[in-house]
C-alpha cells in the first residue's frame, strides 16, 4: 500500500523517528521554556548538557556498574547540581546587566564542556545499550514499534505533561509563574526569589540531561550530540513563543512530524524545514505561536 | 560592580557595548569637527604595524588576521552601536567568500568583481534577513539570527555549487583590475591590507555620521527616538545592511586570499568567533574588534596543533570576558588613559 507513490512502512518509519526527534525537541525546548521564563537567559549550554547526561549514564555504566535506570534517576540530578553550581558562582553576577551576557556565558560553557569531552573522547559515538527489559518490539501489523522508542516518546509525553502540571496547576507553580511576572513584589511577600531561581535553573538542566539519557541508546554517546541539535531547540522555541510552557512542548513534538514528513516527501529541506517555519510564523506572529506578545 | 563609574543610576541593566560607546560620544562632542587627535595616533599606529609586519611575520598569517579584523568591525557596528547582538554573522561571511569563489573560478570574473559580486551577495542577504528579523530585540534576534544562519549553513551544505563538505578549492587570485598580479604574496597582502582600511573607515564614519547618532539615540531611548521623528527601524535595518555588507567584503577578501571557500565560514562555530573577537577587544571600541581579531588569530595559530584545546580556550576566554572583562582589551585601556579609542 503507497500514499503519493510513498510506501506506508517507510512513512510510517519516518513519522515515528519524527516523533522519537520530537520528544527530544519537547523536553529540551520544555527546559530552556522554563528558564527562559524565569532568568530571561537563553541557555547557550543547554545542548552541551544534554550530552553531558548521556555521558554521565555512561560513566555510571562503566564506573559504577549502575545501568539505564540508574543514569534515568542520576544523571538528571548530578548535572542538575552542576547547574545549581553554575547559576550560584557566575550566572547570578550576571543579572544586573544585559541578558545577552547570560547568553555570552553560557555559550563559553558550551564551547568548554564540549572542547573538553571532544578532547577525552574524540568525536566518534560510544555505544550504549539498551535495557533489556525495552528491548524487541511490537508489530503493529502496519509496522515494527521498537519497545524503547515507544519508551521514550510515552515517557517523554509523561515528563513534559508533568512539568505543565507543576507549573500550571500546584502553588508553587503559582510562585514561579508569579516571579516570572513580577519578582520584586513577590520577594516582597516573603517568597525566596533567588532560591527558586537557582532550582529552576538545576531543574531546567535536569531536563536536558534527561534527554540526553534517554537519547543515549539511540543516538550513541558522542560529544557533539548537542552542539547542532540545540539550534533546531532553540528555532522550535522560537517558533512556540519564549517561556511558553505549553507552546515549547506542543511545537516540539509537531515540528519533529513536520521533519519526519518532508524526510519522505522532500528529503532535501528536512534540515530547513524548521527553520522555514521559523521565518513564516515570524513574518504572521512575531512572539510565536503560543507566545504572549510583550 | 565595576561598571558603577559610567552606568546610569536610573537604568540598573547595563546594556551591551553601552558604556564604553557612550564615552566614544562624549570625546565626539569635543572634538566635532575632525577626528580626535588620539584616534588619528591609533589609527596611524594600525597602519604602521600592519604595513611593517609583513617583513617580519609570515604575510598569510597576517592576512587572515585582517579579514577577520574586517569581518570583527562590521559586527560590532551591529552590537557596539545598535545594540543588536546578531549570532548569524558567519552567513554573510560565507555566503560572500562562496560567491566570489564561484564568480572567479566557475564564471573565470576578474578578482575585482568576484569581490564587488560576493560583497553584493552578503548585501542581499543582509537585507533579506534583516527585513525579517530587525523587529525583535535582545536575545530574540541573537536567537533568529542564529537560526537563519543555520538555515542557510544547512543550504550550502546541499547545494551543487558550493561542493558540499570539500568546499571551492583553488579559486585562482587573478590579476586585479588587469594590472596587479595576485599570485604574488606580497602583492595580495597590500592589496587586503587596502580593502581592510576602507572597510575600517566605512564603519569609522557611518559610525560619527549624523547616521550614527541616531543609531546610538535608537539605543539610548528608542521612545525618544521615535517621538523626535525617527524611523528606529529604517536605521536599525540600514545599519543590518552596512554590517553585513561589509561582513561580506571580509568574506569575499578571504576567499582569495586562501583561495578557497569551504563550510566552516558559514557554521555557527564562525558567529561564535566574531562575537568573541569582538568582545576580547572592546565590544562598542573603534579599535577593539581589531585588537581582538589579531589576538584571537594569534591564539588559534599556535594552539592549532592541539586540537580540541582550541574550542576549550575560546570558551574559557568568553567565560572570563563576561564575568571580569567586559570591557574588553581596547575599552579598559580607553578607560585607563580616558580617551574614547
Amino acid at each position: 500500500m503507497t500514499i503519493f507513490g510513498v510506501p506506508l512502512q517507510a512513512l510510517f518509519g519516518q513519522l515515528l523517528i519524527g516523533l522519537i526527534n520530537g520528544s527530544f525537541y519537547a523536553l529540551l525546548s520544555l527546559g530552556l521554556s522554563v528558564i527562559f521564563g524565569l532568568l530571561n537567559i537563553i541557555n547557550f549550554a543547554h545542548g552541551a548538557l544534554y550530552m553531558m547526561g548521556a555521558f554521565v549514564a555512561y560513566f555510571l555504566l562503566q564506573y559504577a556498574g549502575l545501568g539505564y535506570w540508574w543514569a534515568l534517576v542520576l544523571a538528571p540530578i548530578i548535572v542538575g547540581v552542576l547547574g545549581i553550581v553554575i547559576e550560584r558562582t557566575m550566572l547570578k553576577r550576571l543579572y544586573h546587566l544585559d541578558h545577552l551576557y547570560g547568553l555570552l556565558l553560557t555559550f563559553g560553557f558550551a564551547l568548554v564542556i564540549q572542547g573538553v569531552f571532544r578532547h577525552e573522547y574524540g568525536s566518534s559515538g560510544i555505544p550504549y545499550s539498551m535495557p533489556a527489559q525495552l528491548t524487541g518490539g511490537q508489530n503493529l501489523g502496519f509496522m515494527f514499534l521498537p519497545n524503547y522508542r515507544a519508551w521514550v516518546i510515552v515517557f517523554s509525553v509523561a515528563v513534559c505533561l508533568g512539568t505543565w502540571f507543576v507549573i500550571e496547576r500546584t502553588k508553587l507553580g503559582a510562585y514561579l509563574r508569579a516571579a516570572t511576572e513580577n519578582p520584586t513584589l513577590v520577594r516582597a511577600f516573603g517568597i525566596n526569589v533567588p532560591r527558586m531561581i537557582t532550582l529552576t535553573y538545576g531543574f531546567g538542566v535536569a531536563l536536558a540531561a534527561l534527554a540526553g539519557v534517554l537519547a543515549a541508546p539511540i543516538y550513541q554517546v558522542n560529544p557533539l550530540m548537542g552542539a547542532d541539535l540545540i539550534i533546531v531547540v532553540f528555532a522550535v522555541v522560537v517558533i512556540g513563543g519564549m517561556g511558553s510552557i505549553m507552546g515549547s512542548v506542543v511545537t516540539g513534538f509537531t515540528l519533529g512530524l513536520v521533519e519526519g514528513f518532508t524526510k519522505v516527501f522532500y528529503p532535501e529541506a528536512s534540515n530547513t524545514v524548521i527553520f522555514v517555519i521559523m521565518a513564516l510564523v515570524l513574518m504572521v506572529r512575531p512572539a510565536g505561536l503560543f507566545g504572549r506578545t510583550a | 560592580m565595576s561598571d558603577a563609574g559610567s552606568t546610569d543610576v536610573q537604568a540598573p541593566t547595563v546594556r551591551v557595548g553601552g558604556p564604553v560607546a557612550d564615552a566614544t560620544a562624549r570625546g565626539a562632542a569635543s572634538d566635532v569637527q575632525g577626528i580626535p587627535r588620539h584616534q588619528l595616533v591609533a589609527f596611524g599606529v594600525m597602519v604602521a604595524f600592519f604595513v611593517v609586519a609583513p617583513f617580519t611575520v609570515y604575510p598569510v598569517f597576517l592576512m587572515k588576521a585582517l579579514c577577520f579584523a574586517l569581518f570583527a568591525c562590521a559586527f560590532n557596528l551591529l552590537i557596539g552601536y545598535v545594540g543588536l547582538l546578531s549570532f548569524g554573522h558567519a552567513v554573510f561571511l560565507g555566503s560572500a567568500g562562496y560567491a566570489t569563489a564561484h564568480a572567479a573560478k566557475v564564471w573565470g570574473l576578474p578578482p575585482e568583481l568576484a569581490i564587488v559580486f560576493g560583497t553584493a551577495v552578503a548585501a542581499g542577504l543582509g537585507l533579506l534577513i534583516g527585513a525579517l528579523t530587525i523587529r525583535s530585540r535582545g536575545i530574540y534576534f541573537a536567537n533568529i539570527t542564529l537560526a537563519f544562519a543555520q538555515m542557510i549553513y544547512f543550504f550550502c551544505l546541499q547545494a551543487k555549487f558550493t561542493g558540499g563538505e570539500d568546499g571551492i578549492q583553488a579559486v585562482p587570485r587573478g590579476t586585479l583590475f588587469g594590472v596587479l598580479d595576485l599570485s604574488r604574496t606580497y602583492t595580495i597582502y597590500f592589496v587586503t591590507l587596502a580593502i581592510f582600511l576602507l572597510g575600517f573607515l566605512v564603519a569609522y564614519r557611518a559610525i560619527h555620521s549624523p547616521f550614527g547618532q541616531v543609531l546610538k539615540a535608537v539605543r539610548e531611548n528608542e521612545p525618544r527616538a521615535v517621538s523626535l521623528g525617527y524611523k528606529p527601524e529604517h536605521y536599525k535595518l540600514l545599519a543590518f545592511v552596512l554590517s553585513a555588507t561589509l561582513a561580506g567584503l571580509a568574506g569575499s577578501t578571504k576567499a582569495l586570499v586562501f583561495q578557497l571557500a569551504s563550510l566552516t565560514d558559514v557554521h555557527w562555530t564562525m558567529s561564535g568567533e566574531v562575537v568573541l573577537m569582538t568582545l576580547l577587544g572592546g565590544l562598542g571600541t573603534v579599535f577593539g574588534p581589531v585588537v581582538g581579531a589579531l589576538v584571537l588569530v594569534t591564539l588559534e595559530h599556535y594552539l592549532a596543533q592541539l586540537g580540541a584545546w582550541v574550542t576549550i580556550v575560546q570558551g574559557a576566554i568568553f567565560v572570563i570576558c563576561v564575568l571580569t572583562f567586559r570591557r574588553g582589551v581596547v575599552g579598559e585601556l580607553a578607560r585607563i588613559l580616558r580617551k574614547p579609542l
